[in-house]
């Protein structure tokens, strides 16, 4: 098997999933119980959260917990619009954010907030110009992902960090999660973020866990309100194991993260030059510094992506249309859309998705593997 | 910069007369007991300031544990170098080279005890200022109040160069002043007290009472990890717990609720009293600061300290709040300090405590029961550890923890 769909989710790491086994075992008292069990809970819930603050680059006191991405984009967009609702409702995102954001935001709509939808290029990039355009009196929020899901653009975080210098008080999220092992923390987290979404099963961690950066002092309403857990912002008996394991999960990502970003680097060069010889093929995902190294959308004319993924699926190749989380509802790809790709392209369109695991030989059987299904297409696109 | 030896400037005790002789020595002790970790140091005690041959041992390292030892004034981290003018040069323009751009004017000061060296001490000054004036265009000489002073010390073996004077811990040995009990809760103020007194050459040793089960394992580990945070200044401190719960259920039966604490911190007094006097401890500290709470208006004081006649210091008596929590947070005794765990003093804590207790009337509560045998028992439960600052009684999982995470 090759496993070419590592934006959607990664395999669990066999010593991440051995530490969520341990910790089930030996920690799992309740971390707000005064005995103890609790206390040793406690201990390890805080000594986890330390590490993914070190790891972060912040302090340890602004790591919360949640239970994936699209809690975190939930808990950002909303929690910003009600905590701030007195100064302003109009909120900026971009067109090309994962539906976690959009449809916060969407929701928002419904409820009397203005967003703006920022426009991005043909190459599927947000514009800081645009961002400044876009910003006015009553600006709350400015949310642009760091990493696209679809196509692997790196969004222009730190120029649009610059913009927002000149106004401190609207709240600048950036969703991180398919930025991370991709050796781009300087890149997605410079110092005017305040707040960052993580999951953990994007970096070989367990499902239904992930946490957010929130700035000291920044304002954010609770959501999930309860007994008071993280440090009363997000209530909930602590997932122990699963936080644990995404502790561990994100040192291991972050151990060696360079050399690994460059490794998948060179498996996408590969996969682009080989793709690049055959006429038919468009690629989104270029080979350049402002693209992912892991993510490489690309779109064969006239053939469905579903259909693509299906025959490349009977070669016991992974891969899928664009994005995994819209794929089954069968629309075009959103970003590709919001970069005005043709329809008949966008829903053409593949996404590969690379991780350190990945091989070359995992590469060189996809390059072998490939021309058979391509050709079968050409054939059926004659007729 | 790579330092050879650190000289060590006393503090007060240099006028400290006859006794001179015990607490020259007393420091050496305190100074080779901070420094053990490091096996390669050699540390002469004199009688005007201590020297210390680092023989390659890192000085940042040294630096850090030196100027938590009281007694000491400052010191200044130096050079050795051979009898080499050329040498001397050299280094003193390293030296000096280091501290630019932050300082920007300069002072040559020159002892030389070796008065068979071939320059005299003006014409080291004139020498050193000159290759200064010459290579380091960013410096200028002053006299008064330089930025930075390079001190030049010719000596029958070698010659001596420093330009760094770090200010030390002050205060006096600890041990030079005797021994006492300090009454250890757990709050932000005993600690505090508690360096305050060794700060004053006084050894101590922790007296804490614990009540189980309505204070927790984890109450107790907190006093203990307090006391690890104050072990640096002398190596180690002896801990003593005093079970307390037996005592506090009887108060509570018998005496009035206004009285409660009162006659509570009235035993506690006598039972600290009592291990002092076992221990050959001459004095109590605590951590009261006059008006803060209930149990330390004037009057209560007055009510409490009737049991004994031994000294009683309470180093934080007149400090504000504000003024103690930036001493505990300059010791780092602030963030343990705050951790909610309930403490023999807030257990049982009346709601309105009687902030004038009557003297009288506290005597005559204390008459209804056996005092004496309830101080027995619980003397004789008490559990005596000796705290290295390196112990961990809070964090005990961790070494679990790290192999998982």
């Amino acid at each position: 098997m090759i496993y070419f769909d590592n934006s959607a989710t990664t395999k669990i790491d066999p010593t991440v999933l051995q530490t969520y086994q341990t910790v089930s075992n030996d920690f799992w008292g309740n971390p707000s119980s005064l005995h103890n069990l609790g206390d040793r809970a406690l201990q390890m819930l805080q000594s986890a959260r330390q590490q993914v603050a070190e790891i972060v680059g912040c302090q340890s006191d602004e790591i919360y917990f949640t239970s994936g991405g699209t809690e975190g984009d939930n808990w950002v967009i909303k929690g910003t619009a009600i905590a701030k609702r007195e100064f302003g409702r109009h909120i900026i995102v971009s067109s090309i954010e994962h539906p976690a954001v959009i449809n916060s935001a969407r929701q928002l709509e419904k409820l009397g907030w203005d967003v703006t939808y920022l426009p991005v290029t043909k190459a599927g990039f947000v514009t800081p110009e645009s961002v400044a355009a876009a910003i006015r009196p009553d600006t709350v929020l400015v949310s642009v992902m760091a990493v696209n899901n679809e196509i692997g653009s790196i969004q222009p975080i730190e120029e649009i960090a610059k913009i927002l210098e000149e106004y401190p008080t609207i709240h600048f999220h950036v969703d991180a999660v398919q930025s991370v092992g991709k050796s781009l923390w300087s890149h997605v987290l410079p110092e005017r973020v305040d707040f960052a979404t993580f999951s953990a099963h994007k970096f070989h961690g367990p499902r239904g866990v992930g946490f957010i950066y929130a700035k000291r002092g920044r304002q954010l309403e609770t959501l999930i309100t309860g007994g008071g857990q993280e440090q009363n912002h997000r209530s909930g008996t602590e997932n122990t194991p699963a936080i644990a394991a995404m502790s561990k999960a994100l040192r291991l990502a972050t151990t060696d993260e360079a050399q690994k970003a460059a490794h998948e680097l060179a498996l996408k060069q590969k996969l682009v030059d080989f793709l690049s010889t055959l006429p038919d093929i468009t690629i989104f995902s270029p080979l350049n510094a402002n693209f992912a190294p892991h993510i490489l959308c690309f779109a064969i004319a006239g053939v469905r992506g579903e259909t693509t993924v299906h025959a490349l699926e009977a070669e016991d190749i992974y891969l899928s249309t664009t994005s995994a989380c819209s794929s089954r509802s069968g629309d075009e790809s959103s970003t590709l859309k919001a970069m005005q790709v043709p329809e008949k392209l966008a829903t053409s369109a593949v996404r590969i998705s690379l991780d350190d695991a990945n091989t070359d030989a995992e590469v060189d059987q996809f390059i072998q593997v490939f021309p058979k299904v391509y050709q079968r297409f050409q054939h059926m696109n004659r007729r | 910069m790579k330092y050879t030896e650190i000289t060590v400037r006393y503090g007060e005790l240099s006028t400290k007369g006859k006794n001179r002789r015990e607490f020259i020595g007393r420091l050496n002790g305190n100074v080779t007991k901070a420094l053990a970790a490091f096996p390669d140091l050699h540390i002469y005690p004199k009688r005007d300031r201590m020297h210390i041959s680092l023989n390659g041992t890192d000085s940042d390292a040294v630096i850090a544990k030196l100027s938590q030892v009281f007694g000491i004034q400052n010191f200044s981290p130096s050079i050795k170098i051979e009898k080499d003018i050329e040498q001397m040069k050299t280094t003193a323009l390293q030296m000096l080279q280091e501290q630019v751009p932050e300082a920007k004017t300069f002072k040559i000061d020159t002892r030389r005890s070796d008065h068979d060296f071939e320059l005299d001490t003006n014409q080291i000054n004139l020498l050193l200022g000159d290759a200064v004036y010459d290579n380091i265009p960013e410096l200028t000489a002053k006299m008064k109040h330089p930025d930075v002073t390079l001190r030049v010390e010719v000596r029958r073996d070698a010659i001596y160069l420093s330009s760094r004077t770090i200010k030390g811990a002050g205060g006096l040995p600890v041990g030079t002043a005797g021994k006492a009990m300090l009454m250890l809760s757990g709050g932000i103020d005993s600690p505090v007290a508690g360096y305050l007194a060794m700060k004053r050459g006084v050894e101590i040793e922790m007296v804490h009472f614990f009540s189980p089960p309505y204070t927790s394992e984890r109450a107790l580990a907190k006093a203990k990890q307090l006391t690890a945070k104050l072990a640096p200044y002398v190596g180690t401190i002896k801990f003593i717990e005093v079970p307390f719960t037996e005592i506090q259920e009887e108060v509570k039966r018998i005496v009035p609720e206004g009285y409660l604490m009162t006659v509570q911190r009235r035993f506690m007094l006598r039972l600290a009293v009592k291990l002092a006097e076992q221990r050959k401890g001459l004095a109590i500290f605590n951590g009261e600061s006059v008006g803060q709470v209930a149990s330390q208006t004037l009057e209560s004081m007055v009510a409490i300290n009737d049991v004994t006649n031994m000294p009683i210091i309470r180093p934080v008596a007149t400090m504000d709040k504000t003024e103690i929590i930036s001493i505990a947070e300059k010791i780092d005794t602030f963030d343990l300090s705050i951790m909610p765990f309930e403490d023999c003093c807030t257990i049982f804590a009346p709601p309105r405590p009687k902030t004038k207790p009557n003297l009288e009337k506290s005597r005559f509560y204390e008459s209804m029961f056996d005092g004496e045998a309830l101080m027995a028992r619980s003397l004789a439960g008490v559990k005596v550890t000796e705290i290295h600052s390196h112990d961990e009684f809070l964090a005990t999982d961790q070494i679990d923890i790290q192999s998982v995470l």
